[in-house]
This record gives C-alpha cells, structure tokens and sequence, in this order.
C-alpha cells in the first residue's frame, strides 16, 4: 500500500516531456475559437418557415438568423404557448462560461510550464468537469423554458423538452439541434488533454522501467 | 316529281350555306400541333415555387394602378396604387397617401417608364403619367408610390408622356388637348387654331432621389401630341412626339383631324431648351418659364409623317426614329442623321406659327409595308423591330436596315400597345414580347359585359414568332415595361433604423393616448396578435390622430386597422408607422381590427374606440 502512494506522488510529481506539454498547449489554442464559433446550433423548420429559424448560442450571446429576426420570430411565436422570451440577460452563462473559458486557458499555460503530471491531470479533471457542467446548464435551461409556461397562454401545449441533439417535431415545426463548430472544438481539448494525459503516463512508466533496469 | 323537289331545295340549301359561311373561306387555320403545345407550355409554365425571369409593369389605364406580372407565367404578382385609393394595401386612407392623391380619387395611367442610366433600364423607378397633368413616381425598392407630382400649370391632358431621358435627366410630356393658356382663361372654340395652345413640357428629376420639380415647358401649335420617345445614343439630347390634327380642327375630330394625308412627328433638341432655359430666355405662363419656339428658333423641328402618327420609337442604337401612321398600311423610319444634316441645310418646307416644317424626302429612310393600323414599335436585340397593327390585329417583324417584313402573328384582338423585354431600351432583351390587346372577345370564360383585356405573350427567341400565352389583365394595360427580374431586389420589410417617424414607438409599454386640446394622439402599436392600446376614449368634436407602427421585421406579417363606421382602413407593413387623423363626430363605440390576416389569433387582433356623447 505503502508503495502505491509512493509511487503514485512519483508519478504524478514527474516532469511532463515535450508531446505531452505540446498537447496541452495546443489544447489551450482549441479553446479559443469557444469565444467567437458557435457552441449549439438550432434550426427550426415549418410550412410558413421553409428557410427555417436559425439559433446560434454562443459562449456570450445569442444570435439568430437572418440579421437576428430570427430571435424575435422565435419569441413572437412562443408567446402564443406563454413561453418565456429568449433573452440574454436570462443566461448567466454568458457571462461566467467566457471567464472560466480564459481562466482554463491561462491554467493549461501553467500547466504546460510547470510540466508535472499533477498539473495536467488537474486541468483535465476540472475541464471535464466544466464540459459536463455546462452541458447539463443548458439541457436544465432547455428544460426550464419548455416546462415554464405562462398558465395564461393563448394555445396550452404540454411542457416539453427541446431536443438537445438531434431532430424533434414540436408543434408544426421540425426542430433540430446539434452542436456548433465551437463546441466540437472545446471536445477536441478534451481529447488532446486525455492525449497528454495518456502520453505522460506512457512516457513516465517508460521511465521508470528505464530505472528499474538501471537500479538492477 | 318528288325527286326533283328533293334535289331542288338540295341545291338550294347548299347556296344558302355556301353564301353564309360560319367563317371566312380559307381561313380555317391548320390547328397548333399536340407538340407545338407542349413547347408553349413548357416555355410559360413556372413550376409552384418558381420564380419568373422577367416582371412586366403594366399600365392600368383608368383604373388608376399599376399592374405588376411575372414572365414568361403572366401571373398577376401585385397591384400598385397610384392614382386611385386601394383599400387592400389602405393606400389613399392614411393622411400621407390621402395629401398625395389631392382630392382626385382617378387618374388614367398610359405610359410606364422605367428609369434609365445610359439609356438601360437601372431597375431604380418607375414613372407613370396620367391625364389629370400628373407624373408619378413608383420607388422600385419597395413597389410604392412616393410621389405624385401635379397637375402642372398648362397641362391639359398629359397623354405624351411619362418618357424618360436616357440617365433619367426628365420625364418628358406633351399635352393631348389644346386649351387657351393660362389655365383659366376662355375663348371661343372658332378660335380654336390660333388661341389654342398645346404644351411640351419637361419634369425634371433629382438623380440621387428621383424627387420630380418643375423643369421647362414650351408652348406648341393646338396639335393633338399623342406619344413620344426620347432619343438615344446618337439622338441623346432630343425628343420625338407624334401628333394627329396636325389640321388644327375642332368637332367631329375622327373626320376633321383625319384630312391630312401627313401630320408631324416634333424633334425637341432637349438639351437646347435647357440651355435657353438656363440663358434666361422664355417667358412665365401660369407660374412656369415657357419657351415660345418662334421667339426662341433651333428647339423644335416638325417632321411630317403620314397619317395621323400614333407609336414614335427609337431604334436602340439611336439611329432610327420609327413613326406609325395609324391610318395606313406602313410605318416610316426616319434617319436621324439625316433629320440633322436637313436642319443644318434648312431643308424647310414651311413652318408652323413659326416652327419649320423639315422636307419629309430628306429625312425619310424607308415606308416599311408592315400591315394595316401600325401603332407601336419594339425592338429585340437582334436588329429586328415589331410594330403592332391594330386594324390587321397582328404584330409584324421586320429588320432594321433591310426594311424588310420577315413575319407575322395575329393578336386576339386589335393589338395596341406591345412591349418586348426592355424593348425600348438602348438593349433590348428579347426572347418574351407582350401584345397587349384591346379586345378579348370569346376567348375567357364569359363575364359579362364588362370584358377583361387581353394581354398576349408571344415568343420572339426564333425567327418565327409564336404565341405561348393568353392572359387577362386589368383594364386598361396601354403600355408596359418588362425588366430583367435580375435588376430588382426589393426589400421585404422597412428596416426599423429607417422608421424616422416622431409617431413611432416599438416597445408596446410606450403605446398610449395622450391628450392635447381638443386633439387625441394614440401611438399604436401593431404586433400578432395585439393592437395596443385595446382600447382607446375620446370625446365627440375630437380631432383623433392614430399612429400605427407595425414593430415586425419578418416578412409579410403586415397588420391591418380597420375602423368601422368611420371609413378608415389602414394596412401597415412590417417597420412601417402610418398615421390617419379624423374628427371624431358620431358618437358610440366603434370596433377596430386587424383587417390582414396575421396569425392563428389574428381574430383576436381588435379593440374599440370609445367616442363619448357630448350629450
């Protein structure tokens, strides 16, 4: 047991080799298009609407299509169901994700300087916990706007979920979400963080073969 | 005995028939093959969801409007106002639209015209005339009419016009009738050919705003002026008018002003008018400078052509001034470098009340024998011309230059005017051509006596001309414009930024009444499905002035505001605020709604005003 520990605040005490700290740069550059790509897209189609209504959500704003009438297309409509009005002052996300965005990307730097295992597997846990975080944020804010409908509504439909992925039909429109370049690009940190994270540990146990055959 | 009697009424039944054919002998038309059909379907059929190549601003006569058709489908696609309130779009119930019309509830438009830079069509605005001495300004971003200007001083019966120059410098016109000037002044008809005056008038317009002013007019022998062209290219800088009762007669004019075998086409150095103008020169007739040609020589030229000249039309490349005599069986092409060389030379036969008079031989090119009753001329890009014939009912093609008449299709029926894509342009288009007929007689379904016309599309991409289309138009297309569809992108809602109206609110919490004296203001605000306020109170004896503003910015969700019993319907489009002011003099409660249907509440879309008794 002893000897786990041990080893354990060896490994993670290590020095992290050049591909590892180059990974975990390159996943602090991924990070950047988070604050200008979008991070969900949803389209919106139906018989009145065959260009359909376009939603862009991104990590500091709301953008709809077609110069951004699209928001108050969406918003015109959903009065009728008494749902809520997409306002940007509703999500507080706007302002949180884009600093802990920069906050993340200034601890990857740090990270990559100091260039211990222990500073890339901290990194890798709390971006995976902000991945996840976010994510369930906005499926609860999703669910909160399809279950928060005003009871005085001129047409009462049954509190629902906006699709999160994929298609779902909603009405007389055919919705669909999917995530935005932004997004795909904040998974691809992830991945390169794990890339690091498994290439460190290869790299470290390599090492301490290496060792191992010297000490015998 | 009985046989004889058989083969007697035999004999007698067939001379009977023979002398009363049901139609005329030999005129029995090969019927248009099944696949002859199919080519015209496919060529005119604009599958749903399609789009049309070209859009066709046709004239509406004395309807007062403007109507707008898709080529090659003919599809009717919107009406324009402009003369005549329109409850549909609650043009002429709004205050603003209600000061343009001036009290006049009619017009008859005649002539559409495109704007031009360098003699194109630049798809910027469309001018419409009207009898009353008015032009109009049609904005072509937005289909509307944005000015109406007139009637002008000494303008009676504005028929010769709404010609624009080649970059839009004027709109040109000349008067139909003759009255003594300045306008209300009388004299007795006897006097009529030298008391009588008719007008030639200039409209000039802002390049950068299309605003029309008042530009020149100059003074003309009594001649009934009826359609004009402006020259192009080589002939920029000049006008061309036609006219009948070059006789000067008055009474039974289709006698008395059919005399003459020639009456004249009036060249108008334009450009020397303008000159004259700006040196001073000119007299003020009716709060207008007008330039009397005999005090100021070397503007206007007389070129006689035969006979009564309806259409006068300028070849693209300027060259050619083409004059169809509507009483005979050819159309003249004069040469415009010749009509020049004759001015310099004075090749003068006589004169006017002073205006000479120049020797038809010397300016004629060719008398081409199109056909009976030429009236009007169009152009394809290919050095060939179609003039219609309203008397053989039928458009005749024939080449420029060679002068000769390649082919013919007959128009159902009495074809006036005809306008081929942008075919009084410096370059035509081709490909479509539009008869636009006068009679449309047993080939629609019966409605009665008041008939539809005509409106034909005709196939000018080959050689052989070939109708594809019937369609039935509104009263009373005499003359179009056809304009690539490529050259128009309107806008579809009017941006909010733009709205610079002081009425305007776009935030429903700031919709309300406010009184002031005796006068009520209500900035209203029109979104599905709520005009806000619901309700609005005033007093009897009020003045009530209603600011609508339609605060969409999505696509044909347009509003309207019907209020009953006061006769105000005011539609508004998406970003647009329309004010209608009245006096609130019967008492009661009074609906009002949305009368454009906007949404699935739409009919919830209503509210009251609420006018208290004085009682």
């Amino acid at each position: 047991m002893k000897t786990f520990f041990e080893r354990s605040a060896r490994f993670v005490a290590a020095p992290l080799g050049i591909g590892p700290r180059g990974l975990i740069v390159l996943a602090a550059l991924l990070l950047l298009p988070a604050y200008f790509l979008p991070l969900w897209k949803m389209t919106m189609f139906a018989p009145q609407y065959p260009d359909g209504l376009r939603l862009s959500i991104y990590s500091w704003k709301l953008e709809g299509g077609n110069g951004g009438q699209d928001v108050k297309e969406i918003n015109v409509l959903n009065h009728y169901i008494g749902m809520r009005d997409l306002a940007p002052s509703d999500f507080t996300e706007f302002k949180w994700i884009p600093f802990v965005v920069g906050a993340l990307g200034l601890l990857f730097l740090r990270a990559a300087l100091i260039g211990t295992i222990s500073a890339l597997v901290d990194i890798f846990v709390l971006y995976v916990y902000f991945g996840l975080f976010s994510l369930w944020s906005f499926g609860y804010k999703m669910y909160v706007y399809g279950h928060t409908l005003a009871p005085t509504a001129a047409v009462r439909v049954a509190p629902f979920m906006p699709p999160m992925f994929g298609h779902r039909k909603l009405a007389n429109f055919d919705v669909y979400s999917y995530p935005g370049l932004g997004s795909y690009a904040l998974a691809a940190v992830a991945l390169a963080l794990a890339a690091a994270v498994i290439l460190a540990g290869l790299e470290e146990r390599a090492e301490q073969r290496a060792e191992a055959a010297v000490a015998g | 005995m009985k046989k004889a009697l058989i083969i007697l009424i035999g004999i007698a039944a067939g001379i009977v028939l023979y002398c009363a054919p049901s139609a005329p002998k030999g005129s029995r038309k090969a019927p248009a093959g099944a696949s002859d059909l199919a080519v015209a379907a496919q060529k005119t059929y604009v599958a749903p969801g399609d789009l049309d190549e070209f859009y066709l601003f046709a004239s509406g006569g004395h309807s007062g409007q403007v109507y707008v058709y898709g080529v090659p489908s003919m599809r009717h696609l919107s009406t324009i106002p402009v003369y005549t309130p329109y409850p549909a779009t609650g043009y002429g119930f709004d205050d603003d639209t209600k000061a343009m019309l001036g009290g006049l509830t009619w017009g008859d438009v005649h002539h559409p015209a495109l704007s031009e830079t360098n003699g194109e069509y630049d798809g910027r605005w469309l001018f419409v005339n009207e009898m009353n001495g008015r032009v109009a300004r049609v904005d072509l971003r937005d289909f509307k009419t944005k000015q109406i200007f007139g009637p002008m001083p000494n303008v009676s019966g504005n028929h010769g016009s709404a010609f624009v120059t080649p970059n839009t410098e004027y709109s040109m016109l000349a008067t139909r009738f003759s009255i003594p000037l300045p306008k209300g002044r009388s004299a007795p008809i006897d006097k009529y050919a030298t008391e009588y005056k008719g007008i030639i008038a200039a409209v000039k317009i802002d390049p950068k705003t299309g605003e029309m002013s008042q530009g020149f007019e100059i003074l003309t022998p009594p001649f009934d002026w009826d359609l004009g062209d402006a020259g192009k290219k080589v002939s920029d800088g000049w006008m061309f008018w036609t006219c009948y009762n070059a006789e000067r007669a008055t009474g039974k004019l289709e006698v008395t002003a059919s005399q003459r075998d020639r009456d004249y086409i009036a060249a108008v150095d334009w450009k020397a008018a303008e000159k004259a103008i700006a040196e001073g020169k000119g007299d003020v007739i009716g709060g207008v400078k007008v330039i009397d040609p005999k005090k100021v020589p070397g503007i206007v030229f007389l070129m006689p052509c035969g006979k009564s000249p309806h259409g006068v039309d300028v070849s693209p490349d300027g060259k050619y001034v083409v004059g169809s005599g509507k009483l005979q069986g050819v159309t003249t092409v004069f040469n415009f470098e010749k009509i020049q060389t004759a001015i310099r030379n004075k090749e003068f036969t006589g004169d006017e009340d002073g205006i000479p008079v120049l020797k038809y031989e010397s300016i004629k090119d060719a008398e081409v024998p199109v056909g009976l009753g030429p009236l009007h001329t169009q152009f394809g890009p290919d050095g060939y011309a179609y003039t219609s014939l309203f008397v053989d009912s039928a458009i005749a093609k024939w080449k420029l230059g060679t002068w000769e008449v390649v082919d013919k299709v007959p128009m159902s029926y009495s074809i006036g005017h005809l306008c081929a894509a942008e075919g009084d342009s410096a370059s035509p288009k081709g490909k479509y051509l539009v008869g636009l007929n006068k009679l449309s007689h047993g080939r629609h379904l019966s409605v009665g006596p008041s008939q539809p016309e005509s409106s034909q599309l005709v196939d000018i991409s080959e050689e052989k001309m070939k109708l594809l289309y019937d369609a039935f138009t509104e009263p009373e297309p005499h003359y179009a414009q056809m304009i690539d569809a490529k050259k128009l992108k309107p806008i579809e809602v009017y941006p909010k930024e733009e709205n610079k109206n002081p009425l305007a609110v776009w935030d429903v919490k700031d919709a309300g009444v406010a009184r002031s004296g005796n006068t009520v203001t209500a900035k209203v605000i029109l979104v599905r499905s709520t005009i806000t306020p619901t309700s609005i109170e005033v007093n009897q004896g009020d003045t009530v002035k209603i600011a609508m503003t339609n605060i969409e910015q999505t696509t044909d969700e347009l509003h309207g505001f019907g209020l009953l019993d006061y006769n105000i319907n005011i539609v508004v489009d998406p970003g647009e605020t329309k004010i209608v002011t009245f006096k609130a003099d019967k008492p009661g409660v009074f609906p009002y709604y949305c009368t454009n249907f906007c949404s699935a509440l739409h009919q919830e879309m209503q509210g009251y005003l609420i006018v208290k008794g004085k009682g």
